[in-house]
């Protein structure tokens, strides 16, 4: 499977190389100049992309080998966005540099986890304190002293000089102990004993671990008022566990209660009203509440099918574009064309996800990628969705591409997830219990 | 479970597809509408960035200029190298409040001809854009000039060419630095608008075209113009006489001479020591209301004057005054002796004593310092109105010559011979009469003062010059007219005294500059 390592490589180069091209493009945009860092910066990403290469060859050399190349096409995009921006918005001159060391941390999140997690199933032996560390995670910010409030979304602690939304992290906990606990009560959960009406359930008591989950963790978003991590974090589990049991009335017994949820929400917070009323009709106050998604409209349009070019538009008009809206900054200066070069990236990404769960021997890593790809690919709908006013907007990141410490470190780490559980796969089931990753099948 | 992941595939797939539809509906299908959208500033803000080509006075000097910005949405800023000198014709360009004077009126041309597909494909090239410049007729040296005599009182100095009705200075004081407002910083030049607005005075205002303002005696040029052009009278007959006020018919309110003075005499006296009994009896008696309207006319008022500014305003000149009552105008014996029957009979109408208030510049006669040095400049080029112009050229960046100022006369008002008696009326003033502050060695000087008077309060009046010089006494070069505002607090200010200095030193700049 050298091969595919060896794939991998040539399409980090192309990766690398888009990424350094659009950089100098949005320099040239800009300024009509080349950018004077352009071949240490083309140097630096392709050393870091190379080192997280060179890791996967040594400890997961038949994990599937577009997953990085894309998530480095997405994070490059997003640094060379994030870079570009900063020259138009106030005080985030030092966004780049910031995102340039998380991007970093995150890659370094990414082989540390590689090689902390020499196996999958190992985790599985972690579900419950992956369960009980990724609720004490979305707690985290409701302490005092050290959690705060930003943009009235109390989703960020403080700890010393570094900020983080734990909440990030918590999604992969939530997810290994989701994809842990289904795997084993799957059998279990498919057999409807208990009755309500025409319908029929599984046993409560073998639902209530998830649901208490669910629970907790909604109502904390809820506090929080962290809309979007809650709604991505319900359908992940509905969608985990309707893969798990095969029974869709779990899909849409799931839907069913969010929308309750979301409709009890909307009664109980001015700003989930605020949210639909935008989402349904943002011409309603273009200069008011109906500004953000009006602006992220106008500049979708200015873009057209090939975009103003790097560094031409005028993305800045949008506030929070460096973070929830940098999905319309990209529309607007790559067009139609890149907007749907994202799509692209996202769909392939999960669809590798999905592959690698089909791939999967064991129940619980094939969970896991799953409520991964889930994770991935739900995430970036909801955001893009809320961007183009198919669904109402909540502010989460696109992953990878957002400026943000955390959402990128910990998706750095969800995909190490996904390689590690493609590389087992991969491995011969007699030879699959040993550590010898020199064997090729 | 495969058949579930399958499933799970197809339907994120789908949910992007969903995606990509509407990306589609937004990025193609609805892009125009949502580009023309009323809510929708880009283009404003391109606009506003775009290139934009040069005003420049008549020496060259860069009035305004586009420099590049750096930093911001803007890819360039509007610049004003003279600040406030020249704010009364260039105006501002303002993002918010948008664009007054040349910056509104040759927008199109400033903007120039553009296309994006150009316009990007000149950039790569390095090559200029199609930006058309503007070339005034105006001095930088003579704009200064009226800026120093006329000071920090409130009032207006304009100067024309009197031949060519070229505007060489067009100022009026408080003005106000255009790059103020026209800056990129747009929401710290709203601040600077709206401070401005509430300013005293009304900088904002060009008070040389924009505003109206009883010309007082200045106005008597034109009365007299129009009873020499009629003929009813010659600068030295008859000889009105020495009063100190005349009772117009159909009232018993005296109209005073100024200071309640003794005045009379010939046209020619009644000009040089600006008489209001003599010309109101003038008006009244021998003249006529149709006679003095169609003169009034003639010289442009109740009509716009063609300037390449926005929003010049005519200046009034009544036409109604009341109803004929079937009876003609009592002529005093006085006159009936010394012109027996060269004198065609005046209609009486019911506001005969408003017509004689017209006739010195007062009752609903309002003119702009634009029109009155339009009339100074009328009697200085024998009769014909210059078409008043302050662009010379508009030159692309091609150097085609896409608009060119018009240097055809605007109109005749009078025959040579009545503007050659009006300027011999007009040195009167000068040489012997309330002008004598306007002179100035070597030179030609004609004028005539005005003092009017607002409202009832007679303690405060503008102060009114007009006047043309030159070395050729048929033919003077420049027409002036200065205009020192009224001001409670100084109270009564004539046009000798106040306003004559500014004129003799705004003539005096401009003798040095020839």
């Amino acid at each position: 499977m050298r091969s595919r390592r060896n794939r991998e490589l040539i399409l980090l180069a192309l990766a690398a190389g888009g990424t350094a091209g659009a950089y100098a493009l949005a320099s040239l945009g800009r300024n009509a100049s080349m950018p004077a860092d352009l071949l240490p910066f083309f140097g630096v990403v392709l050393g870091l992309l190379l080192g997280a290469h060179l890791v996967l060859r040594w400890v997961a050399p038949h994990a599937d080998p577009t997953i990085l190349p894309v998530v480095a096409l997405l994070n490059g995009l997003g640094y060379v966005f994030i870079a570009r921006l900063s020259n138009d918005i106030g005080n985030a001159t030092a966004l780049p540099g910031q995102q340039a060391v998380w991007t970093a941390i995150g890659i370094g999140a990414f082989t540390a986890t590689m090689i902390a997690v020499p196996r999958t199933r190992m985790l599985d032996d972690y579900r419950y304190i992956a369960g009980i560390s990724g609720i004490v995670l979305l707690l985290l910010p409701l302490l005092p002293f050290i959690g705060r409030e930003v943009n009235s979304a109390r989703i960020w602690v403080r700890l010393g000089p570094i900020n983080f939304q734990p909440g990030e992290f918590a999604k992969i906990a939530l997810a290994i102990f989701i994809a842990s606990y289904l795997a084993e009560k799957r059998e279990i959960l498919q057999v409807a004993r208990f009755r309500v009406g025409p319908w029929s359930f599984p046993e409560p008591r073998h639902l209530a671990p998830v649901f208490a989950a669910l629970g907790i963790s909604l109502l904390v978003m809820v506090t929080e008022k962290d809309l979007g991590s809650s709604l991505l974090l319900f359908l992940v589990a509905a969608i985990t566990l309707w893969v798990a049991t095969s029974r869709l009335s779990y899909l849409f017994t799931g839907m069913a209660f969010f929308l309750a949820g979301g409709w009890v929400a909307s009664r109980l917070f001015g700003h989930v009203q605020d949210r639909i009323d935008i989402w349904l009709d943002p011409w309603a106050d273009p200069d008011g509440k109906g500004f953000q998604p009006v602006e992220a409209t106008f500049a979708l349009a200015n873009g057209g099918i090939t975009g103003t070019g790097p560094g031409r538009g005028e993305p800045y008009r949008i506030p929070e574009v460096e973070t929830d809206f940098i999905f319309a900054a990209i529309g607007e200066e790559l067009g139609l064309i890149g907007s749907t070069a994202i799509l692209i990236a996202f769909v392939s990404l999960v669809a590798s996800g999905l592959r690698i769960a089909t791939g999967a021997r064991d129940q619980f890593p094939k969970l896991l990628a799953v409520s991964l790809s889930a994770l991935l690919g739900v995430q970036a709908f909801i955001i893009i969705g809320g961007i183009i006013r198919i669904v109402p907007l909540t502010g989460i990141t696109l992953p990878f591409v957002s400026y943000g410490g955390s959402s990128l470190v910990a998706n750095w780490v969800l995909v190490a997830l996904l390689l590690r559980i493609s590389n087992d796969a991969a491995l011969r089931p007699e030879l699959a219990p040993t550590d010898d990753f020199e064997i090729v099948p | 479970m495969n058949r579930q992941i399958r499933l799970l595939g197809i339907g994120l797939l789908g949910a992007y597809l969903v995606l990509f539809v509407q990306l589609n509906r937004l990025q193609v299908f609805g892009a125009e509408e949502y580009n023309e959208h009323p809510s929708n500033s880009r283009p404003l803000v391109a606009d506003f960035g775009a290139p934009r080509g040069e005003i420049r006075a008549e020496d060259g000097t860069v009035l305004a200029r586009s420099v590049d910005v750096e930093e911001g949405p803007f890819a360039r800023e509007r610049e004003y190298p003279q600040g406030e000198l020249f704010a009364e014709v260039t105006g501002y360009f303002s993002f918010d409040a948008g664009a007054t004077g040349l910056e509104d009126r040759f927008d199109a041309e400033l903007r120039g001809e553009r296309n994006e597909l150009d316009d990007t494909i000149r950039e790569l090239l390095g090559g200029d854009s199609t930006t058309a410049d503007v070339n005034l007729t105006m001095s930088v040296q003579l704009q200064q000039a009226a800026r120093e005599a006329l000071g920090d009182r409130r009032g207006s100095v304009v100067v024309l060419d009197a031949q060519s009705g070229a505007v060489e200075a067009l100022w009026s004081w408080p003005s106000y630095d255009p790059n103020l407002l026209s800056g990129t910083d747009t929401a710290l030049a709203r601040r600077q608008r709206q401070t401005l607005l509430a300013a005293p005075g009304d900088p904002l205002l060009p008070k040389t075209i924009r505003e109206i303002f009883f010309p007082g005696s200045t106005f008597k040029v034109v009365t007299a113009a129009a009873a020499l052009e009629a003929g009813v009278v010659s600068l030295d007959v008859p000889v009105f006489p020495t009063v100190d006020s005349y009772t117009p018919p159909l009232t018993t309110n005296e109209l005073s001479n100024f200071a309640n003075g003794q005045c009379g005499g010939p046209l020619r006296d009644l000009v040089r020591r600006s008489c209001n009994a003599g010309f109101a009896q003038l008006a009244v008696e021998l003249l006529g209301q149709d006679q003095l309207v169609d003169t009034a006319e003639a010289f442009g008022f109740n009509q716009v004057p063609p300037l390449e500014l926005p929003d010049v305003v005519a200046s009034v000149m009544p036409t109604d005054f009341g109803e004929e009552l079937g009876r003609d105008v009592v002529v005093s014996p006085e006159l009936v002796r010394q012109l027996g029957d060269r004198i065609d009979t005046v209609a009486l109408t019911d506001d005969m004593p408003s017509f004689a208030q017209s006739a010195i510049g007062q009752f609903e006669v309002k003119a702009t310092p634009l029109q009155m040095a339009l009339v100074a400049a009328t009697i200085a080029n024998d009769g014909v109105v210059p078409t008043p112009h302050l662009v010379d050229t508009v030159v692309d960046s091609e150097g085609a010559v896409v608009f060119e100022g018009d240097f055809t006369p605007w109109m005749r008002a009078l025959r040579p011979d009545t503007a050659a008696s009006v300027r011999e009326a007009m040195v009167g003033v000068v040489e012997t009469g309330t002008g004598q502050s306007v002179a100035v060695d070597g030179l030609h000087v004609g004028a005539k003062t005005g003092t009017a008077q607002i409202g009832a309060s007679i303690e405060s009046t503008h102060a009114w010059v007009i006047a043309f010089a030159g070395p050729n006494p048929d033919r003077p070069d420049i027409a002036v007219a200065v205009l020192v505002e009224a001001d409670e607090a100084i109270g009564e200010q004539t046009g000798g005294r106040v306003a004559g200095p500014i004129a003799h030193d705004v003539i005096a700049a401009w003798t040095a500059l020839q």
